[in-house]
């Protein structure tokens, strides 16, 4: 991120602006990724008149980054409306796709509508290998062809990676691959469960020994001593430090227009079909508690060695029960970069933990595959993540 | 009589208020930046149908209290960087508007 980012989502911070938001058009996709923790049927997206006030809602809340994804965004008929109708508004967009739609002649409309960067799920840099994780016969081909047209248009692509039990050894090949199509490339092990609170997809998880490989690998890692360095004892400052963006410059909303601070927090906040974007951002009860948070009044976390590194998750968290709790795929992380085991982890040994409570607090969980978060392990800042 | 010179905002670019500021985007590269309150009127004054020497008179001489010359000047140049980095268009004709929603929307 640019140093002017950084101060631009600083001043979002102070001024109490959403500066960035992701936009889940649809939840329907043309690809089944054996990773995806999404219900693909449509149980009643927003309408394009409906996408449209929400839009301008958002303009004039001050959202600047607009990240448009689902499910698979090119599944929706209106896409290029929609699109349209936000560059008109002057948002920055990003999209999230899997392309295998994107032809030449798309490539050249999203050139010329001005969008920032497309992310494209890849995961292997071999065609069996990703149509196997995809379900879905052909899909590399395709969308590595998309990749060449969107390259061609002069677009800026970025290729992303969920890392998981099924292409643990391929992502290597991904990053050749990218290279090759000239492409910036990110690697993600985050899996996050299913939308009905089962977690058996969570099996698919790179475990601490792979992370641990992957930590120590020039290729991802430019500075390996620094990142695996035993964390420094969090200081005042890092006591009073945010967890992430979620719901302090960032927020989400699913295609059926439920608010949430984060894609992977699913804290229903409100709902846009019903109220304002902007009173939602302001004056929902479950954004003032996330705004209140911080590292000292988080139960493990505040005492942990890895506090003040910890890349921890509070929708992770979330999702294991407690969003002031530790998150246990950080806890895992954390502990794969250093060899020092978290206040967590050491409690889990003492104590064999319950299993963790179904999410009974969701009606809708958001969207998104592992892949949408990029990054290996680095902090998550309170500007964006 | 000098020619006219017309200005439009890029139909490539993103840009919001944040506070005081304009944060804009070019496309061209992904470059971020803010304008001052000055080329943030310009900028929000470049509909491609007025042009420059007037939007000088009625917006930047009245705003910021400047002799008509130097705002001319001041503005001819901060044009010319604009257009290089892809924020605006120049051009000696009338520039058709390629964005219908052309208000600036502050949070
Ligand atoms: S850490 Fe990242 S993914 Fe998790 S809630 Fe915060 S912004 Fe979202
Ligand atoms: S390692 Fe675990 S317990 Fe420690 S700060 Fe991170 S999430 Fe919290």
């Amino acid at each position: 991120m640019s140093v002017l980012m950084q101060e631009m989502g600083e001043r979002a911070l102070r001024l109490g602006v959403p500066f960035s938001v992701q936009l889940d058009l649809t939840y329907r996709c043309n690809e089944q990724c054996v990773h995806c923790y999404l219900d693909h049927d449509d149980h009643g997206e927003m309408t394009t008149v409906e996408i449209k006030r929400l839009l301008k809602e958002m303009a004039e809340a001050g959202v600047f980054i607009l990240t448009l994804s689902g499910g698979e965004i090119f599944m929706r008929k209106d896409f290029f409306e929609i699109l349209e109708y936000a560059r008109e508004l002057t948002f920055c967009i990003k999209l999230k796709t899997n392309a295998v739609l994107i032809r030449e002649a798309q490539a050249a409309r999203l050139r010329d509508l001005g969008v920032e960067s497309i992310q494209v799920s890849i995961y292997s840099g071999r065609p069996e290998g990703h149509d196997a994780i995809t379900k879905v016969a052909g899909s590399f081909r395709r969308s590595v062809a998309a990749i060449r047209f969107l390259r061609a248009q002069g677009l800026k692509v970025v290729i992303a990676n969920v890392l998981m039990t099924e292409n643990m050894r391929d992502h290597h090949g991904v990053r050749v691959l990218a290279d090759e199509l000239g492409v910036k490339y990110t690697l993600d092990p985050t899996i996050t469960p299913m939308m009905d609170g089962d977690r058996s997809i969570l099996d698919l998880k790179a475990g601490v020994s792979e992370l641990h490989t992957l930590f120590r690998d020039e290729a991802y890692i430019s500075n390996v001593d620094e990142f695996c360095a035993p964390p420094p004892a969090p200081d005042a400052d890092s006591m009073n430090s945010l967890p992430c963006s979620a719901g302090h410059t960032a927020c989400y909303v699913s295609p059926y227009g439920e608010f949430y601070p984060c894609v992977q927090f699913p804290l229903s906040c409100g709902n846009v079909r019903q109220q304002r974007f902007i009173d939602i951002w302001r004056n929902s009860e479950q954004l003032k508690e996330i705004r209140s948070i911080r590292l000292r009044d988080l139960s493990s976390c505040s005492q942990c060695a890895h506090g003040s590194t910890c890349t921890r998750c509070p929708g992770l968290a979330f999702m294991e029960g407690n969003m002031r709790g530790p998150s246990t795929a950080d806890c895992e992380k954390s502990f794969a970069r250093t060899g020092i085991p978290s206040k967590n982890l050491l409690a889990k040994k003492e104590t064999a933990s319950p299993p963790p409570r179904q999410l009974v607090q969701i009606q809708i969980v958001p969207a998104i595959t592992g892949s949408r978060l990029s990054g290996i392990g680095v902090p998550a800042s309170a500007v964006a993540s | 009589m000098s020619k006219k010179v017309y200005v439009a905002r890029s139909p490539r670019i993103a840009a919001r208020m944040l506070g005081e500021e304009m944060l804009v985007m070019s496309a061209q590269g992904s470059t971020l930046f803010t304008l001052n309150p000055t080329a943030t009127v310009l900028w929000q004054a470049a509909d491609g149908a007025t042009p420059l020497d007037e939007i000088v008179e009625s917006r930047i001489c009245s705003e910021f209290e400047v002799k008509p010359e130097e705002a001319m000047r001041d503005a001819e140049a901060l044009a010319a960087d604009l257009a290089k980095h892809g924020i605006l268009l120049i051009s000696e004709e009338p520039i058709p508007s390629k964005s219908p929603v052309q208000e600036q929307h502050r949070p």
